[in-house]
């Protein structure tokens, strides 16, 4: 599955979004950002801390902090213009079509209340889905990411499963009701090594069963070089690269994504000594960002005076 | 405190608000004879429950009306100032001082010594405090230095606790023993340390107390356990407006907002200035 | 092992706290001058009458002695006779304890409502005017004690707009004819509900007086807790499965925020108790404040011991509940 396909139309569809910090409007977070999934499709979303990656997850989901406003784009899902709805429509829509698996497995359930409502509060609250219904899907989702005894597990409360049994049940959560997008926000970097391989594979398998759209938010190209179709690069709140992963490796066009290639660690060329991302590239990219900033200010006083 | 967060302090009408009204209760209380209109004692059964000047009936002069012995409500309010005054300061004061020395003492010494104030304060904590404020007036007597003991026998746990907790934070710094190997005393630098830092605290406190000691005084002087009945209480107005209430809610409701705004103040202004003093918040 | 020794610890101080309390109490009784003999003879009366009078209350005994056998008599549920009633402590001290039980509980659901309405009301509105003035109206009702709520309460739905009754605790007329002293409760049992409203008639206001000040205590404490707990990462996931705000508040946040609010509602409870003494007599209530007030008034020994132990026991035993709530609600603590 390719995006440049004609005939495919795809299922998220973020165009020119830009987000500015509110009691400081020139500076952008994200720098009119473009991101697009087909159904079905892997992509990676790969940028060093503080690039702005889960700024895009929070804009999908509809929970950005306060401090933080959008000032133009379009965020499509499906049919819907999100930016178009009212809260509360858009957030139907949202809990309709698609799902988040968080981060951090320790503090993403709620510690005082038992698994088996967090992972079928929106089936049986929002979707309508009878009691027992929902209780029969949980079960089967448990055991469909490989957890042993689900009946006891959906008694159980967080504090009594471990980091890797929690960020299963996250996963599991996803997937109930069966979403056409899961944007998964670093789900493996709170989780000791052993465990990040195992719920990697999970998702992958989850994925390909389901054949859900899955949006992986990473630091780590290692990571989307093993599960991912397309990557989109991200340096500074701006896409600096857009591509399938096989091209990523073999022809990165921006030198920022070139260099980032060359300081990730390999598995299948373990040996090769890593170069950190030299500074020239950085520079090179902020004045190329700078730019893009000056003539974004320009174009929106421009707009402004008319 | 830099010169941008010193612009960015908003003027503090909570604290304007309530120190115009405790300035003016203050005024009240020292000039009370040159501002009260009549004399708080003199009745005339020929007055008795005279409306305030705005409803018919009401006697010019009588600002705020009569109450039932014909004496007048304004006059005594004022006069009252005195006695809610005298109780808030005398007896907050004898608190915070009290309980600040037990606390220090507490929480420098720990140990046996800590125990005992923490049992103390436990059992203190287990009495309805107005009902350990009644018993004792009613133990040594009515009278005003008896709600001033009473009011600073109850209350100065508060501030042995407050003061206690900052102590046992203070000495737990490594800069106490450091000091110490220096060659300065330990209570010393103790005094010296614990206080700034306990000090917003205390204050908001102090105010506080003086706040509750007002109405302390007024619980007392409702229950007819103060001073002598005679005297002007805001409590005693209180408690003769209860019995009245139908044919004169006058003599009920003015003492009852002087009290109310006079509480409200102190409260307030405790805040205000821990707001504006306090290290962590600046 | 740690567990049990805490438990331990935790009841040592209960007694000795308790113990405390009953020193104080018989020490401060005992020091007051005037004697309550004096009160109970008519004038005129001899000095044999009064050596039998002191003998028959055991105050002919050494005051170490007195407090020993007095403490023993406790312990065995006998709390002595009352000087002033003529009957025994422990049956008067009882009969009035419903009343303001009932009082109390009545509050404390007051103000619990109120204070989480709040609470929630500022949280769904946060950052925004209503914030603000849910602080302003907290400031005021906790700087103001439930005394002068009762005092502004009697005036304004007691005689401006006479909305509720503002002394007693039932309507003379009515006579029930119940079987226990807890009124409120006996009605709805027996679907009495003249009885019942006639009841609330006269408890809501000295109720509300009791609910304010503590409702402000609960609408502070649960709102900064509530604040912080929609930051939490659950609160956040929640809100992607399409729940709205004010759903997210009640479900995911507020059982999270009630933790560390309720350790410090357990003090306030205990004010609020005490509070009772004060505003049963505001409203001429016929419970055990107002009892407390009288016996004081009346030098009645017994029975001021008898209320202020029962009072202090009260109080021991809220802290106890709540600590034992805070592990039943914690789940962690529960599974620990």
């Amino acid at each position: 599955m390719s995006p440049d396909k004609a005939t495919a139309r795809s299922y998220l569809d973020i165009d020119d979004l830009s987000i500015v910090l509110k009691h400081q409007p020139t500076h952008r977070l994200l720098r009119s950002v473009g991101l697009h999934v087909m159904p079905g499709e892997v992509r990676g979303l790969v940028g060093e801390s503080g690039a702005g990656k889960s700024m895009i997850g929070k804009t999908i989901f509809d929970i950005l902090p306060r401090a933080v406003e959008i000032v133009e784009g379009s965020v499509r899902l499906g049919d819907d213009e999100l930016l178009k709805l009212p809260q509360s429509a858009r957030r139907k829509v949202i809990a309709r079509t698609s799902a988040l698996i968080p981060q951090d497995p320790l503090t993403a359930l709620n510690p005082v209340r038992r698994i088996e409502p967090q992972i079928t509060d929106r089936l049986t609250r929002i979707l309508g889905v009878s009691k027992s219904d929902a209780r029969e899907r949980a079960r089967a989702l448990l055991d469909e990411v490989h957890i042993r005894d689900p009946e006891s597990v959906l008694r159980n409360y967080p504090h009594q499963l471990s980091g890797g049994m929690r960020q299963r049940v996250l996963i599991a959560a996803a997937f109930a009701a069966e979403p056409k997008l899961i944007v998964a926000d670093e789900p493996t970097t709170a989780l000791d090594v052993t465990v990040q391989k195992q719920i990697l594979k999970l998702i992958a398998e989850m994925q390909a069963r389901h054949g859900t759209a899955l949006l992986f938010v990473t630091h780590d190209l290692g990571v989307v070089a093993k599960i991912c179709q397309n990557v989109s690069v991200l340096y500074g709140g701006k896409i600096v690269e857009d591509t399938e992963v096989k091209s990523l490796f073999a022809r990165p066009t921006h030198a920022y994504t070139q260099a980032l290639i060359a300081a990730t660690p390999r598995y299948d060329r373990p040996d090769e000594s890593l170069v950190p991302v030299p500074a020239a590239v950085i520079e090179a990219t902020q004045h190329e960002i700078a730019a893009a900033d000056d003539a974004w200010l320009g174009a929106r006083q421009a707009g402004g005076r008319r | 405190m830099s010169e941008h967060a010193r612009h960015r302090r908003p003027v503090s009408w909570r604290l304007i608000l309530s120190g115009s009204w405790l300035a003016i209760v203050i005024i009240c209380a020292v000039f009370a004879p040159y501002i009260a209109p009549h004399d708080p004692l003199a009745q005339d059964l020929l007055l008795e429950r005279l409306p305030p000047f705005w409803v018919s009936g009401a006697e010019p002069g009588y600002y705020l009306g009569t109450d039932g012995l014909g004496r007048d409500v304004l006059s005594r309010i004022i006069y009252g100032a005195r006695i809610a005054l005298t109780v808030a300061f005398v007896a907050a004061t004898a608190a915070c001082l009290i309980g600040s020395t037990m606390g220090l003492v507490a929480g420098y010494f720990r140990g046996w010594l800590d125990q005992i104030v923490s049992r103390i304060v436990d059992i203190w904590m287990s009495f309805p405090p107005v009902l350990f404020s009644i018993l004792l007036v009613a133990v040594i007597g009515t009278g005003l230095h008896s709600v001033i003991i009473a009011i600073t026998a109850i209350d100065w746990i508060r501030f042995c606790r407050v003061v206690r907790a900052e102590t046992l934070v203070q000495t737990r710094m490594d800069y106490i023993d450091s000091a110490r190997a220096a060659g300065f005393s330990r209570l010393n630098i103790l005094v010296r340390e614990v206080f700034p830092n306990a000090l917003p605290t205390i204050v908001a406190l102090l105010s506080l107390e003086m706040g509750i000691a007002v109405i302390v005084e007024a619980i007392l002087s409702f229950v007819n356990l103060s001073i002598s009945t005679d005297d002007p209480t805001w409590g005693g107005m209180i408690a003769e407006g209860r019995t009245i209430i139908h044919f004169a809610w006058w003599v009920l409701v003015f003492p009852l907002i002087a009290l109310f705004l006079t509480v409200l103040a102190f409260s307030q202004f405790g805040e205000g200035l821990r707001d504006r003093f306090d290290p962590v918040l600046r | 092992m740690t567990a049990l020794r805490a438990i331990l610890t935790r009841a040592l101080m209960t007694a000795i706290t308790l113990f405390g309390v009953a020193v104080i109490v018989f020490v401060v009784i005992r020091v007051a001058p005037g004697d309550p003999i004096a009160m109970m003879l008519p004038p005129g009366a001899s000095d044999d009458d009064i050596a039998h009078l002191r003998a028959l209350y055991g105050l002919d005994k050494s005051i170490v002695q007195q407090f020993f056998i007095w403490l023993g008599n406790v312990l065995q549920g006998d709390f002595g006779t009352s000087i002033s009633i003529r009957q025994p402590v422990s049956r008067i001290v009882l009969n009035r304890l419903p009343a303001t039980l009932e009082l109390s509980l009545l509050a404390m659901t007051i103000a619990v409502l109120f204070g989480g309405a709040l609470a929630f009301f500022a949280t769904r509105f946060r950052e925004t005017p209503a914030e603000t003035g849910v602080d302003i109206i907290n400031g005021i009702a906790l700087s103001v004690p439930d005394f002068l709520w009762g005092l502004a309460l009697i005036l304004l739905l007691g005689v401006a707009w006479p909305v509720f009754e503002i002394s007693g605790r039932i309507s003379p007329s009515l006579d029930p004819q119940f079987s226990t002293q807890f009124y409120l409760l006996e009605s709805i049992l027996r679907l009495r509900l003249d009885v019942t409203l006639d009841l609330l008639d006269h408890m809501l206001m000295p109720a509300l007086a009791l609910a304010l000040p503590l409702a402000a205590v609960i609408a502070q404490l649960l709102k900064v807790s509530l604040k912080e707990t929609m930051n939490q990462d659950y609160v956040m996931l929640a809100r992607t499965k399409g729940f709205s705000e004010s759903h997210v508040i009640s479900h995911d946040a507020f059982r999270n925020a009630l933790l560390p609010t309720l350790t410090l509602t357990g003090i306030q409870l205990t004010f609020l108790i005490g509070g009772t003494v004060i505003i049963e007599r505001l409203f001429s209530y016929e419970g055990l404040g107002n009892l407390a007030i009288d016996a004081v008034i009346n030098r009645d020994l017994p029975l001021i011991q008898g209320i202020v132990l029962l009072f202090a026991i009260l109080f021991v035993g809220i802290n106890l509940a709540v600590d034992l709530l805070y592990t039943v609600l914690n789940p962690r603590l529960r599974h620990g």
